[in-house]
């Protein structure tokens, strides 16, 4: 059967401070879900939320499907035991930049360098909302925030970077408005075995409003983000006639039209190759130097962790004698006593 | 040379030497050629924290106590009988443990100027320093004998250094008229690639025993005869093996498949090691990032339906307690092992103690209940952490299990059981209900919820840290937030309802009743049935379930006209039961030592108040 948007939401009034980025994350997960279960077979009841603490942490309430609502940081280790624990299922874990590279940076490397097959929406509004505005390891040097009343001055993480240093085989980043990307981002991250990062960047009207003001404002959006497609030119601008280039070891903007500059010089999105260096380069990317990377930047096929698990398990199965709990208590040195 | 042999019902040895020298297998070897033989055995590592401290001190000096018996053995011994001591070191760390009748065998090599200052010694004469010169000191010419039997071998000059414990096993195995066939096999299944070694060793092992045969040092040898033991087929195994093995058979039973998340800790690392060693039995083990993610990651494989557990030591135990608060909440089945280990904090790694009872109690943010269970001995820890796995299962609830470092490394023979003699476990699992899933109905009679599966249509439902109604709705109206409480608290009284009765050994009424829980049961037990054979009216009353109590434990305790609660902390349990049945006095004796009782403290402390 086929399912709608509808079919996802729950009953539970959705608490959020209006304005709030996270609405349309949650609508974009509502429209994107039927499609993902329309091309991976899913049953709704296979899906499962799983969250940590924060105020995007609130979205398993918002699911009528399967929910866990953890505890601070640790909603990678739950997604992770339970993906192991039963591999037929979904898990989406939905996170803040507090609880996902603060106190949960630990279990967010380590989810990332196993390749668990579990897909993790990063929401970055680059501050603490739920505890009232307190500034976390995304927001940009200076920030003034209640515990930085005179600027931070240490260097925020970009997640992007991270994942990728940790060996991410999926990294995506979208734009909280962009809602139509954001589905097509979710339906790829779903697709792709392995840990899943979609990197949300959204906007806390309350505490850090315009957090991504400089590139998310409609006017300038064109110009200083770029939407990366697997197989397209890196186009971007209100004109579509801005791309990139590799010249003298960097990426460079040029202007289509420009000194011969023609759209068959532009870089082709690979999001498919192995090779990271590139993708480094597009996640680094920062206006005004560069424009911001949105879209599908790494989707790279490896091995997962809970198939290498299940793949361990059914080979020493297959050759041990013991097989069960009767044999394993007389395996090994015993005697009798008559 | 004819040798005198002297029939012994017990014997304790302690093999000691530098921490690289091998003393730990030795002692392992020794007692599994015991146990082969028919003897009831208990051994005790007491080891250091470090892998290889500096050679030669005292802070290096690792031991292995083994206690073999023609009856009933249920310690690793207080004293012993024999010391083998590689080292100045190893004499100077151990003298104190011997008996006045000793016979110690050192390595006489090693007791060079230079050795012997390295240790630490103010003279140059260890024994009269250590007021043990009237002990009967064998001293051998271990390292040169060694290097002799081993110069044509091809090894080189390490590997040939290495040996020198088996050259004392081969004494030893003469001094006590043990076979060599057991080691000739574990060497030969050990060495299975390096054929080299297993002639090398069995060389050593054979050269130690016949030059322990011709030397006049030693005029008599030691039998100590077979203990009747039930007839059955036996295996010897430590506390460590069996928590795993106890945790693979309640997951045998209940057929829900076992997930282990842990990260390594001493001495707790030998139950993953254990677990990881059987995953063609379907356990899935996972070495987590931390301790956190260690129960986390079990936390969310219970979540997914499989039998979920984690285990650790003290410190461990601190860093899991918002996690297990989450399991408590959402009211998952998990086991929670805490092999215990001197504290606080990193503390003394490597020795036993029973101090984190008060942890395992209280130690959480909230009115936070949790199930408490010990072990008892190295075998028992099969049981335990069978019933602990039950427990959580049947009841939706984490259960802490307690062990300790010196059941975890320790070992004794075990009468192998049946599986078939083992009860079925039943969780609540549901495949479907009426109306939408409601996760904090509960029923009447155990307060127990059922269990919903992720992956089961209609059963969508969503649990979590925060408070919630009984139909799963989030909630901080204040009254249901009693009532929850109230609810889960009550869960874990109830499990009275289904635990065992508390036993007592001994007679009904008594002028004393000695209280202990996990652990201390061997000394305990010694110490009483030792009082009861001299005509002491004392009984014992050793506690394996600690939250809840036994339903009948106030009945017990007002049989008797004292109670001494005897623990390895300041007194954890005493406090717990003045404040659970405050109508009884209680007396206590501690110890905070790092170390197991000794039998003779107990009897002084149990004459003193009788």
């Amino acid at each position: 059967m086929a399912y709608t948007a509808q079919d996802f939401k729950s009953n539970q009034e959705v608490r959020w401070c209006p304005g709030c980025g996270d609405h349309a994350v949650l609508a974009s997960i509502h429209r994107a879900l039927p499609e993902v279960c329309e091309a991976l077979g899913y049953t709704k009841e296979r899906i499962v939320f799983v969250s940590g603490i924060g105020c995007s942490s609130r979205l398993p309430y918002y699911m009528n499907t399967f929910g866990f609502h953890g505890i601070h940081g640790r909603a990678t280790a739950i997604s992770t035991g339970m993906k192991v624990a039963n591999p037929k299922l979904s898990i989406w874990q939905a996170t803040g930049d507090g609880d996902a590279l603060a106190i949960g940076g630990n279990h967010f490397i380590h989810a990332v360098r196993r390749n668990i097959d579990i897909n993790i929406i990063l929401f970055n509004n680059q501050i603490y909302g739920l505890t009232k505005g307190q500034y976390s390891p995304t927001s940009k040097l200076g920030t003034i925030t209640k515990t930085s009343p005179y600027g931070t001055v240490e260097n925020p993480f970009n997640p992007g970077a991270l994942a990728l240093g940790a060996g991410s085989t999926f990294f995506a980043r979208g734009l909280d408005s962009e809602i139509k990307l954001t589905q097509e981002i979710l339906v790829a991250a779903a697709k792709n075995d392995g840990t899943s990062i979609v990197e949300m960047l959204v906007n806390c009207v309350i505490f850090n409003d315009g957090a991504h003001a400089t590139i998310s404002d409609r006017e300038y959006r064109a110009d200083r983000t770029i939407i990366l497609r697997h197989g397209e030119p890196m186009i971007f601008g209100k004109n579509n006639d801005k791309g990139l280039i590799f010249r003298n070891r960097k990426l460079e903007v040029v202007t289509i039209g420009q000194d011969g500059i023609t759209v068959d010089d532009l870089l082709v999105h690979d999001a498919n190759c192995k090779e990271v260096g590139i993708h480094n380069l597009l996640v680094n990317m920062k206006y005004p130097d560069y424009p911001v990377a949105l879209g599908v930047i790494r989707n790279v096929k490896e091995n997962t962790y809970d198939d290498n698990v299940r793949d361990q398990l059914k080979e020493v199965e297959a050759k041990s004698t013991i097989k069960c709990m009767d044999d394993l208590l007389h395996s090994g040195a015993t005697w009798v006593v008559e | 040379m004819q040798h005198k042999v002297i029939d012994m019902q017990n014997v304790v040895i302690r093999f000691a030497g530098d921490s690289g020298d091998g003393m730990q297998l030795t002692g392992t070897l020794f007692a599994d050629a015991s146990a082969l033989y028919g003897n009831e055995i208990s051994t005790f590592p007491d080891y250091p924290a470090e892998i290889r401290a500096p050679q030669g001190t005292v802070s290096g000096v690792s031991g292995f106590q083994v206690h073999i018996g023609s009856g009933e053995v249920h310690t690793p011994g207080d004293f012993c009988d024999v010391l083998v001591a590689m080292n100045p070191a190893a004499l100077k760390a151990n003298a104190k443990w011997t008996k006045p009748t000793a016979t110690i065998i050192i390595d006489i090599d090693a007791f060079d100027e230079a050795g012997i200052k390295r240790a630490g010694y103010a003279t140059l004469d260890p024994f009269v320093e250590l007021k043990i010169e009237d002990r009967n000191i064998i001293p051998s010419p271990i390292t040169t004998l060694t290097k002799e039997s081993l110069k044509e071998s091809g090894l080189d000059n390490k590997s040939i250094l290495r040996s020198k414990n088996m050259f004392t096993l081969g004494m030893c195995f003469f001094l006590f008229n043990r076979s060599l066939d057991h080691t000739y096999e574990y060497l030969e299944d050990k060495f299975k690639k390096k054929p080299k070694l297993i002639e090398a060793n069995k060389k050593v092992l054979f050269d130690g025993f016949n030059y322990a045969s011709n030397i006049h040092a030693i005029p008599n040898t030691y039998m100590v005869q077979p203990a009747p033991q039930e007839k059955g087929v036996y295996r010897n195994i430590n506390g460590n093996q069996a928590t795993a093995w106890g945790l693979l058979a309640a997951s045998e039973k209940s057929g829900i498949p076992l997930f282990c998340g842990s990260y390594p800790i001493t001495p707790a690392t030998g139950i993953l090691e254990e677990l990881a060693i059987h995953k063609y039995l379907g356990v899935k083990t996972m070495q987590a990032e931390d301790e956190i993610a260690g129960i986390c990651t079990a936390i969310g494989a219970a979540y997914a339906g499989n039998f979920a557990v984690t285990t650790t030591s003290g410190p461990g135990l601190s860093l899991k307690s918002e996690a297990m608060g989450l399991a408590m909440i959402t009211e998952l089945p998990l086991v929670i092992v805490d092999v215990q280990r001197g504290g606080p904090s990193t503390g003394i790694p490597t020795k036993t103690e029973q101090t984190d009872l008060a942890q395992a109690l209280y130690g959480r943010n909230g009115e936070c209940p949790i199930a408490v269970m010990a072990a008892h001995s190295p075998s028992h820890c099969f049981d335990a952490a069978f019933y602990a796995g039950k427990y959580a299962m049947e009841h939706m609830m984490p259960v802490i299990l307690l062990t300790e470092g010196f059941l975890g490394n320790g070992s004794e023979p075990w009468k192998i059981p049946s599986m078939k003699d083992y009860p079925e476990i039943h969780p609540p699992i549901i495949d479907s209900c009426e109306g939408p899933y409601k996760p904090y109905h509960r029923d009447p009679e155990t307060f127990v919820r059922k269990w919903a599966l992720p992956g089961k249509a209609g059963l969508e439902h969503r649990v979590g840290g925060l408070e919630k109604n009984p139909d799963g709705v989030i909630s901080s109206d204040p009254i249901n937030h009693e009532k929850m409480c109230a609810a889960r608290a009550e869960k874990v009284a109830r499990m009275a309802n289904f635990i065992p009765k508390q036993e007592v050994i001994g007679a009904d009424k008594a002028d004393v009743l000695v209280v202990g829980w996990g652990g201390t049961f061997g000394h305990l037990y010694s110490a009483v049935q030792q009082m009861r054979s001299e005509g002491k009216s004392v009984a014992l009353a050793h506690f394996d379930y600690i939250n809840p109590l036994p339903k009948n434990t106030a009945e017990v305790f007002a049989r008797y006209k004292k109670i001494i609660v005897c623990e390895l902390n300041s007194g954890q349990f005493v406090d717990y039961l003045r404040a659970k049945l405050p109508d009884f006095k209680y007396l206590q004796y501690n110890k905070v030592q790092g170390q197991p009782f000794i039998v003779k403290e107990i009897v002084d402390a149990v004459n003193n108040i009788l």
